[in-house]
């Protein structure tokens, strides 16, 4: 991957979504990679800012939703000079075509890149994933 | 207007078809203007997109990078400038991994930012918390405003 082409600038992605969400704020939508091999599915999202306690995976119904906030960042003395972006939430669901095993989903956050390992068996109950900070 | 359209007369207003979606293009550029400017955002082109911020001793850049380690970051900065390069690396994957998308980017970046006003590139402090970089650049000594004693 990392054959030292430079970075192409792409503006944040703001999610508008038909059901407007109940708290006040931009809602954007991570950049992911999903990739899959024969026993699980690994999806890769980059959610810069968000803090492990903040972000909130839930998997019911083969339905993926990933929610993270982000905490303010600066004080109030600050005043803008330049903004290039803006910040908010970060929100993004899939449908997952494959059973995949609640008990055995891991999650790890690090450097604003979450990597979520979702590995493919049988039986779906709803169940909430606890991340580990890493 | 009307008679020479009855008469058949060629009207120059008729000749393009785009002229009138032209005019309506610049009035609503023009309307846009009004909302001072919320869609005009800077756009400098080049990664990382960064916000600029001041108080009354520093200035305050941060910029998202998902991803990139503290020790591929590289920051220099001049008595009016500073300059963030560095390298953003994916690890490869596993290779019989099938790819559903690929919308993270890896490769190399390097932005020049001019500040505002003079700084002391001696003081300037950077972190990289969850994937956010704060530099903290605190302005020169002569910048820095000064509360003046009205006698």
């Amino acid at each position: 991957m990392a054959d030292g082409k430079d970075i192409t600038v792409k503006e944040k992605q703001e999610l508008t979504t038909p059901a407007e969400q109940t708290t006040p704020g931009a809602v954007f939508t991570p950049q992911v990679d999903i990739f899959e091999t024969e026993k699980e599915i690994t999806l890769l999202a980059d959610i810069p800012g968000v803090k492990s306690e903040k972000l909130n995976i839930d998997l019911r119904d083969n339905i993926l939703t990933i929610t993270g906030d982000i905490e303010a960042v600066g004080s109030v003395a600050e005043e803008g000079v330049l903004i290039e972006y803006d910040t908010g939430r970060f929100y993004r669901q899939f449908t997952l075509s494959e059973v995949i095993d609640q008990n055995k989903i891991d999650a790890k956050l690090g450097d604003g890149v979450l990597r979520l390992t979702l590995p493919k068996v049988e039986k779906a109950t709803p169940r909430r994933i606890a991340i580990k900070a890493t | 207007m009307i008679y020479r359209r009855l008469l058949g007369f060629p009207s120059w207003e008729f000749k393009s078809p785009f002229a009138e979606l032209e005019r309506m293009k610049r009035q609503m550029d023009r309307l846009m203007e009004g909302f001072g400017g919320a869609y005009q955002r800077p756009y400098a082109g080049v990664f990382p997109l960064i916000n600029l911020t001041e108080s009354k001793d520093s200035y305050f850049i941060r910029a998202e990078l998902p991803g990139v380690v503290a020790g591929e970051l590289d920051i220099q900065a001049t008595a009016n400038s500073v300059a963030v390069s560095g390298e953003r690396k994916i690890p490869a994957e596993n290779k019989d991994a099938r790819w559903h998308r690929r919308e993270r980017e890896a490769g190399k970046f390097s932005r020049m930012i001019a500040m505002p006003g003079e700084i002391d590139p001696n003081k300037v402090d950077a972190s990289l918390v969850n994937g956010i970089l704060t530099v903290v650049v605190p302005k020169a000594e002569v910048a820095k405003p000064r509360q003046i004693a009205v006698r």
